[in-house]
Parts: C-alpha cells; structure tokens; sequence
C-alpha cells in the first residue's frame, strides 16, 4: 500500500521536473559535432572536390554500401567519376571517414534521411557532394602529395625541393 | 643438400643458391627489393639484412646481405634478431624519406610491394622532417605512366629492360642522390616488354596507363586464370573485371610457360572486350524492328539447318571446345578448318613434324636453357614476343658458363657476371627476310629470300650428317654460312631450332625438323620450336578436318544451304572477292562472334559469343600444351560461350551426338573421348563438382568492394550473383580462402604480400613450378627411338621473276593480331599499311618512298604506300600481313605489276 502511495507521489513530483522529451520536430536536440550521420562528400579550401577516388572507403566499408569509380582531368587530378553510398544498407559506423585520405567523405551531424521508397535512399555523387570543407577546414591533399595537378607543378607542394635537374653535376 | 640453421631451427636446403631465395622457399618473410628471382641479385637496397653467425657459441654475429650470401653446410644465421631487424626498418626509413605522400592517387596502392615491406618491417613513422626531392616525369608511350617522385632507386626497371629484355632506351640519368630512371628523352618506350615494368618496379612509378583509363584498386576485380589470346605461345594471364568492363591483364606466373613475364601485346591488347563494336544482341537480317531473344533465334534456325546441306567453319582463335561442338553439330564430314590455305599447310607440317619426330619441342622456360640457337625465317620479336625473350636468356647461357667456370660467381650473382661476360653472346644464327630485332645478338644474319633460307637450312642438314642429298649452286658465302652454323650447332650441348610461320613458307619448318633430327641423331638434346599465328592454330590441327576452299568449292557448287561460321572473319582468310561470291551463294550464314566484322556484314544470323574473359575453353600452344583459360565474368544480357549457344542449336535441332552435353565438364569429356591425342584434356583443371572444405575457389579477394552498392543505382534489391555451373571457381568473394589448385588460380594474394610478388608463397621454390606443378598438359610428346622422317625436297634458288614481285609476309607485334588493334593504346604503336620494296626494285618500278604502287594480285588490284630496305632481297616485296588495311590474303603469293 506504502509503495503504491510513494510510486504515484513521484510520478506527481515528475510533473515540477526539467523536461527530457524533445518535441521533435518542431524542437531538435543539439546533436555534437562528431556525430555519425549524413555521409557527404566535402571540397577543398580552393573548392576543389577532395575525393581522389582512391577506394579506401569502400575497402574499409564493412557493409561494402560505398561504389565509385576513379577517373582524372587532363591535369592530373583525379575524381570520382561516380560515387554511389547505399544508405538503405549503410550502418553509419564511420570506418569510411577514418579511412579517407584526404578528410573527403564526413559523417555530419544530421539524421534526417528517411524515405517512403526505398530506391531513394541510393546517393549519388550529386546527392552526396556539398558546398564546404566540413570538419577539416583547411585541409587540402594535394598541397602535400606529390603528383602535379592544375596550378602546381612537381616542387610546389608543401615539404618539396625544385625538381631535380638530373643534368647537373653539382653535388 | 646442406644443413642451415635458422633461429635455431635447422632446415635442409639446396647448396648454392642464396640464402634470401631459400629463406622465401622456407616460407620465411623477408624484405627485399632489388633482387628479382628472374633477375638475380646485386645486393643494392641493402634490405634483405639477416645476422650470421661463426658457430654456436657466436652469440654477437655480424649483418650479412641474404641476397648475396651463398647457402652453406652449417650456415647459421637469424632473421628475428633485434638488430637485424632494427637495421631493415631504419633502411626503409632511408628509402622512404623521399617517397611523396601519393598512395590514395597511386595506382600501386594496394599491389605494392614497398608497402608491404614498409609493414613488414615495421617502420610506421617518418623521422625524417625535412623537404623532399621532386622529379619531372616523362611520357613514356600509351602503354605506361610515370611518377618518377616514388623511386626508391632498386634498379630494378633498368636490370630488367635493358640487361633482361635487351631494351635500348630505358636507363639511369644523373648522380648521387639524384639518379634518375626514364628516357634520354621523353617518347615512347620502344621495347615489346616495356609492360612488365608495371610489375617489375616495386612501387609505382611505372603503373599500367590502360588500367588508368578505368581504375580499380586490385581488391575490386574479380579475377579469372586465363590464357592470352594474342598469339600462338599461351601465356597465363590474369584477367581482371570490374563493373562488366575487362580493366587489366597481368602476368600469371607459370614455370614452364611464360614465368613471370609478358609480352605488350598480351598484356594491352585486352580492350576488344569492352569495345563499342562488340556484338551483343542476337540479330535476323530483315527482322530490324524488334529485339529477338534467343529462344527465338533458336527457333527461327530450327529448320534453317537441314543435315548434309549444312556446314560449319572453324577458328584458330575460337576454344577447343567450340570448335569441337560445331564440329558434332554439322558433323565430321561437313566441318572446315578457318584458316586460310598457307595457314592450314603450315599447321599441317607443323603438326605432322612434332607428332612423328623423335625431337622435343620445348616449352619457353625450357628454351631459355639453350646453349645455340638457329633461327629459320622467323622474325620472333613480332611474331611469337615472348618466345625471343627465352632466345635472349638462351644466348647468354654459353658466356655465362665461361663466366661462372673462370670468375667462380654463382649465376645469380647477377651484377658480377654480366662483369664478366661483358657482351658477349653464345652462338645464335637468323636467317630471315629482313632485319629483326634479335639481330644485334646475333653471331650472324643473314637476309635473303624463304627458299634460299630453306636451302641453307638444308646445306645445314646435309652438313650435320641427315641422310638428303647435297644443295647445288650454293653461292660461296652461303656455303660458308651453312658450314658455320653446322659448327656451331655440333658444338652445343642443348641446340635450339626455331621457325614457323613467319615468312608463310612451309621449307623453313621443314628444314628446322630436318636439322633438329640430324642433331639428335648425333647425341645432342636438340630442341625444335614451331610457331604458330594464332592462339589455338595446333588445337584446330589436332582436330582435323577439311580445308577452307574445299568449304568454298562446295558453297559456289550450290550443294550447301547453310554456314555456321565460328568466332572467325572469313575476309581474314580468304581473297576478299571469292569471300565476296562465297557469301552471295550460302542462304544463311550464322555467325557466333563478339566483334562486328566483315563478315557479320555478311551473316544473316548473328549470335553474341562471349570472349576469352566471358567464355571457358581450352587452348591447345604451338607446344601442344592444352590450358585451360575460365570465365572472368559473366557475359552481359544475351553474351554467352560459343560452345554454349552451339549445344542449344544442337538441342533444338534434337542433334544426337550432342545429346545429354551441358556443361563444360559434359563437352571436355565428350572431347577427350573423340580422339586418343586428346586423352586427358578433361583433367587439366578439377572439375565443376571440385570443392576445398566444401567450398568453392571465390573469383574475388576477400576485400571486395561495393557489392551492395554498385547496381543499387538500377534496382536497390540486390540481385542474385550469377552461378558458375561449370567451373570450381565462383563469381562471388565467398569460398576457400585457402590455395587453390596451381591450374586455376584466380590471383596472387598472400597474408602481407599484397603485390604480384606473393608468388613466391605459390612455388615450390623461388622461380620453379608452382606447389602442385605448372599447369597445363602436353599433349604431344617426341616419339622416341622414333625414325626421323627426313624431308628430301630443296626447293631451287630464288629468282626475280621479272615484272613480279613476291609477296611476302611482315608482321607486327602492334597491328597484326586481329583482336589486340581493338586497344587504342595498341592501335597507336600500329604502322600505317605500307609495301616494302627493294631500293633497286623501286627504282625499276619508277616509285620512291611514301609513293603508291599499284599491284595485282590474283587479278586484283591493290594500291600500297611504298617503303624502301636494302636489306629486302630483289624481286621480293614485304607487306604487313594482318594489319588493318591490308586486305591481301595467301601470302607469300606472286604478283604482277
């Protein structure tokens, strides 16, 4: 009887407690910035596109949810040609983002994604590329790796001498 | 045999090879770089450290280089040792200090071999802060890339191209720590093997450039074991797939065949499969308006093939089994060979010599073991590539052995005895029509007509005691030429005699018979070599049948309804205006083929076939080694095998003699069945029902990417993957991760050997067969204590016929294989059609170079752009046979001006 009375008096003190409930959607928790959800694909300081399609993620994707194919500009700079995230089969675990290279591919703070139709959950490059540098601002790959693209040739990168001249003699 | 001890653990090795070699055949891993087992060791990288120790009581030891360490009795040594150990990862330190932050964009990442040595070591991070050393890059042809910022200076890429592969215009520029690998210009690499270097160098600054165009990372491909296609030698290949594209080929290592090596032209001439030409729907002439599923076509050829007036022609480029269901289909009787007239004779001869000569023909590996070679009218470099690269390793073996006797250096101290040697060559004769590329390491050319290379063949012979009569009216020089080779030949102990197809004239292989015999019968281990035009030419011998005119006569005689041509383009074969009045007489030409052609134009019935990479089949290599080559993927929409679409005409045709066959297994039995030289071929690979622990062999490496994403775009329920019924292997990543069998090795992938070089887990030992042997299965074998049968006819001098030339075959490893060209890359290396002429001809003739010449063959005309050599004997004319263009077919063949 005691523990009936003390039950319905602490179910009545609930009602003077801080709310937890979120009134979702009209009010959305702050979610933190490492969050694991919506995949994108980010650019470049110089708004480049990051992705160098160099098949890391989708090695490391334990779901194998993450196609693309690899291609190159006639400067040397390489893209995806299409890259496809099947999120109707990804797990959002993150292993993705740990494996890129180049910061490419982030999880951002954002789960909205839910469809009616399935087919909808298939990301196209299009669907997946955004206009920012995401997490990783300032980063940029090919300020540090050494193949040459448009707008910097071999030396230029960050950490590199001049090309060698392979005709001198000089020690 | 001698002792070694290992980490205390003792093991019984050969003596004499070194103790790197023998640490990899232990199973041992060690890093290395600069050593290759085909290239030997120079003891450069300084990588393959180990400690080695005075006795048992020696605790403190001092490093020794395993690569140049000779196995001893009683050696004992420690590859665990801390300080070895530390030594190894502080040089890979070294090396990496200047290796570019590149692998997410290099196409080596994930196949190679720094990375995983740099694992293996255990060097994971750079001490090294300061800036790092850039290089330019050159263009080195279509074929491959340049990074030069990723060298690691193994030297490797030179020792292969120019000391291996007798290259000219690869080599090292510069000095100290600015040694630089590349061209003395930018340009195209010129030498046919410049491919390997993708494998060769073990990072990636050589990568394959038409893998680039469609890049996968190796994890993604399904693999299949295949054999090339590009010529008659067989090499294995890896064929590599991803999104229903072929993306790259890659030497598979076979000890008896190819080893580690491939010629440009199998390795690049890949790209027909993925061509925009390829057939891919079934078609009816006259029934445009709507697609035809094959249950259809089936039905409409259902009565279009009335026995006895309905006949079927083969290929040299089609699978054994193809063949042999056609064959079955329209019966013995009414079954032609599709080659042409010179083709069919020369495979005849070819046939009939290694069938009932007492004289081996040797496989490449074992050619490479000659001590003399002779070379009658074949220009090997174009003809059969991989074949002059044993030539190379064959003639470098007599200096070798001087080499090894006066210095006492073991063979695989590579760098000290080519020291020694220093250029010389062992003894290496070529008698061709022109200059070829093996010529620079020749004792002596010589370049005159095919029947005047026939008669000093037979001067040879004579010379070496074969019981023929003697040759009259040998000009001194040839005289002398042919007492030299005779010398020469007598003195070695292992002779080699190549020739074959590539100057169409049947005396030069029956000359090569002739002096292989007479050699033999003098106690020497002679060896003959056949070559063959196309990659099943022998197999299409050994099954027989009529000849391709015979096929003509009876279609213009009106007895024949019907053709069923297979995987073949008849206007290849035949003189463009008979295929012409062939084709206006047959009521239906059915054509299984993957390529539009001249003669799909032609076909009223056009049925997809698959090709290499869509099909199983069996190929039989001028050796007479029967491989088996496996489906890389399944075909797209209605593509599949020719033998297949064949067996369902049979069905619905209710052919008895192909009743109850299904599946591969079903045909290679029914195969090995027909005729006793083909006992056996069932057996060259486990059949259908094979399973290791229950399992099939998966296609895939098990990192396999993107099986959930990649058709999601079509439909996001992922569809079955498609069954292979009829092989161990399966189209998916699941299955024994274990090794397979050595026949049907899908790739080369080994816990922490990432690069092609796990091979070395796959053998025996470093550099011989694979653990369960080579694969494949001779299927013809020296008849011993057999009676040479002698060749007695010497053809007479050749003489200018005046107002003719004679015609008379050039081929290009770029151009004149008739799928390869498909691959722009290889299209770009191709010649333009040209007609080579003596300078004094083409003065007679009033033309000069770049001129057109205006010739009849056969009373038909031909125009061709003329080019001037010298070194052509007068009165003959070379045309690039095969090559786009040229559409002048039966060469050697007269014609009139």
């Amino acid at each position: 009887m005691f523990s009936l009375l003390r039950s319905m008096w602490l179910v009545f003190l609930h009602m003077f407690h801080k709310r937890e409930t979120y009134q979702y959607p009209e009010e959305r928790a702050p979610l933190p910035a490492r969050w694991r959800g919506r995949i994108a694909l980010t650019r470049d300081p110089d708004g480049g596109e990051r992705c160098v399609g160099c098949y890391l993620c989708a090695a490391a994707c334990p779901v194998d949810c993450i196609s693309l194919q690899a291609t190159e500009d006639e400067h040397g700079r390489r893209y995806p040609e299409f890259f496809r995230i099947n999120f109707s089969r990804c797990i959002f675990c993150g292993f993705c983002e740990e494996a890129c290279p180049t910061y490419a591919i982030q999880l951002l703070p954002d789960f909205e994604m839910a469809e009616y139709n399935r087919q909808n959950l298939v990301y196209e490059k299009e669907n997946l590329l955004i206009n920012s540098e995401g997490k990783y601002p300032g980063y940029n790959y090919y300020r540090v790796a050494g193949m040459a693209i448009d707008g910097k040739a071999k030396g230029e990168a960050e950490h590199e001498e001049p090309p060698v001249d392979i005709k001198s003699l000089l020690p | 045999m001698a002792i070694i001890h290992i980490d205390g653990k003792s093991y019984e090795v050969k003596e004499g090879k070194n103790l790197l070699e023998t640490c990899l055949s232990l199973g041992l891993d060690l890093p290395y770089f600069c050593w290759h087992p085909a290239l030997g060791s120079v003891g450069a990288c300084r990588q393959c450290a180990v400690k080695s120790f005075k006795d048992e009581k020696d605790t403190k030891g001092k490093l020794i280089m395993s690569c140049m360490e000779p196995v001893k009795d009683q050696l004992r040594i420690s590859v665990s040792d801390k300080e070895a150990a530390a030594f190894r990862e502080q040089v890979i330190g070294w090396l990496m200090t200047n290796h570019p932050h590149d692998c997410a964009v290099c196409d080596e990442g994930g196949s190679c071999h720094l990375q995983d040595m740099t694992v293996m070591t255990g060097h994971s991070y750079r001490n090294y802060h300061f800036s790092k050393r850039t290089y330019k890059n050159q263009y080195l042809g279509p074929f491959l890339n340049h990074e030069m910022n990723r060298c690691i200076q193994c030297y490797r890429c030179v020792r292969f191209y120019k000391d291996f592969a007798g290259g000219k215009d690869l080599d090292v520029f510069a000095a100290h720590n600015h040694v630089y690998f590349g061209r003395y210009k930018e340009g195209t690499l010129e030498s046919e093997f410049s491919g390997n270097l993708a494998e060769v160098c073990p990072t990636g600054v050589f990568t394959d450039k038409t893998l680039k165009q469609h890049y996968t990372r190796k994890w993604d491909m399904t693999y299949a074991p295949s054999i090339c296609q590009g010529c008659g030698l067989g090499c294995n290949i890896i064929a590599g797939e991803r999104y229903g594209s072929l993306r790259q080929i890659s030497s598979r290592y076979n000890g008896a065949v190819n080893g580690y090596f491939l010629c440009d032209r199998g390795r690049y001439g890949y790209e027909f499969v993925n061509s925009e030409r390829r057939i891919r729907e079934v078609a009816i002439r006259g029934l445009m308006d709507h697609a035809i599923d094959p249950g259809a076509a089936l039905q409409y050829l259902q009565d279009k093939l009335p026995p006895g007036r309905t006949i079927g022609i083969g290929s040299p480029r089609a699978s054994l089994e193809s063949n042999f269901v056609l064959q079955q289909l329209v019966g013995e009787d009414n079954f032609y060979l599709g080659m042409s007239d010179a083709e069919h004779d020369l495979a005849t001869l070819a046939l009939k010599i290694l069938k009932n000569g007492p004289v081996r023909t040797p496989s490449m590996q074992e050619a490479a073991t000659a001590d003399a070679v002779l070379i009658l009218g074949e220009d090997l470099l174009n003809t059969a590539p991989m074949m002059a690269l044993s030539v190379r390793q064959a003639v470098r073996k007599q200096p070798l052995q001087d080499a090894m006797n006066t210095t006492h250096v073991p063979a695989w101290q590579d760098a000290a005895v080519r020291e020694a040697m220093q250029d010389k060559h062992g003894p290496f004769y070529i008698l061709h029509i022109q200059p070829t590329g093996l010529d620079e390491i020749a004792t002596r050319t010589y370049h005159t007509a095919p029947d005047n290379i026939t008669r000093i063949g037979f001067a040879v012979s004579q010379l070496l005691g074969a019981p023929v009569a003697a040759v009259k009216d040998l000009s001194e020089e040839e005289q002398q030429l042919a007492q030299a080779i005779a010398d020469a030949l007598l003195a070695a102990e292992r002779p080699l005699i190549i020739a074959g197809y590539g100057c169409g004239c049947e005396g030069t292989m029956r000359e090569a018979a002739n002096i292989s015999w007479a050699l033999q019968q003098k106690g020497k281990a002679a060896m003959l070599v056949l070559t063959t035009p196309e990659c099943n030419s022998l197999g299409l011998e050994m099954l027989g049948s009529h000849r391709l005119e015979t096929a003509v006569n009876a279609v213009l005689d009106g007895d024949i309804d019907t053709v069923i041509i297979l995987e073949n383009d008849l206007y290849r074969r035949l003189d463009r205006h008979i295929a012409d009045q062939f084709f206006q007489h047959c009521k239906e030409v059915v054509l299984l083929d993957h390529l539009y052609n001249a003669t799909a134009e032609k076909a009223t019935v056009l049925l997809p076939a698959g090709t290499f990479a869509e099909s199983d089949g069996t190929l039989v290599n001028n050796e007479g080694r029967a491989q088996r080559f496996f489906q890389v993927f399944a075909g797209s929409g209605v593509v599949q095998e020719s033998w297949r679409w064949l067996l369902q005409l049979g069905a619905a045709t209710n052919n008895a003699r192909l009743k109850n066959l299904v599946y591969l297994d079903d045909v290679t039995q029914a195969l090995a069945r027909s005729a006793a030289i083909f006992a056996g071929i069932d057996h060259l690979t486990p059949p259908a029902d094979f399973r290791i622990a229950g399992q099939k062999i998966p296609r895939e490496p098990h990192r396999y990417s993107g099986r959930t994403a990649m058709l999601a775009n079509v439909n996001v329920s992922e569809p079955k993957p498609p069954e292979d019924a009829d092989t161990a292997l399966s189209f998916t990543m699941e299955g024994y991760r274990g090794e397979p069998p050595s026949s049907m090795i899908p790739f080369f992938w080994w816990p922490g050997w990432n690069s092609v070089q796990s091979i070395n887990k796959f053998q025996t030992e470093v550099g011989c067969s694979l653990h369960d042997g080579d694969s494949g299965k001779r299927l013809i074998e020296p008849k011993a204590n057999g009676q040479a049968p002698y060749f007695s006819y010497s053809p007479d001098n050749f003489v200018p016929l005046a107002g003719h030339l004679m015609l008379v075959p050039l081929y290009h490893i770029f151009g004149s294989e008739e799928l390869s060209v498909h691959t722009p890359a290889v299209a770009e290396r191709m010649p333009a059609p040209y007609i080579l002429l003596n300078p004094e001809d083409a003065q007679r003739y009033q033309v000069v170079e770049s001129h057109q010449l205006q010739l009849s063959v056969n009373g038909h005309p031909y125009t061709f752009t003329v080019k001037t050599d010298a070194r052509l004997h007068k009165g003959m004319a070379g045309i690039p046979v095969g090559l786009p263009g040229i559409d002048v077919v039966g060469v050697p063949v007269l014609a009139k001006l």
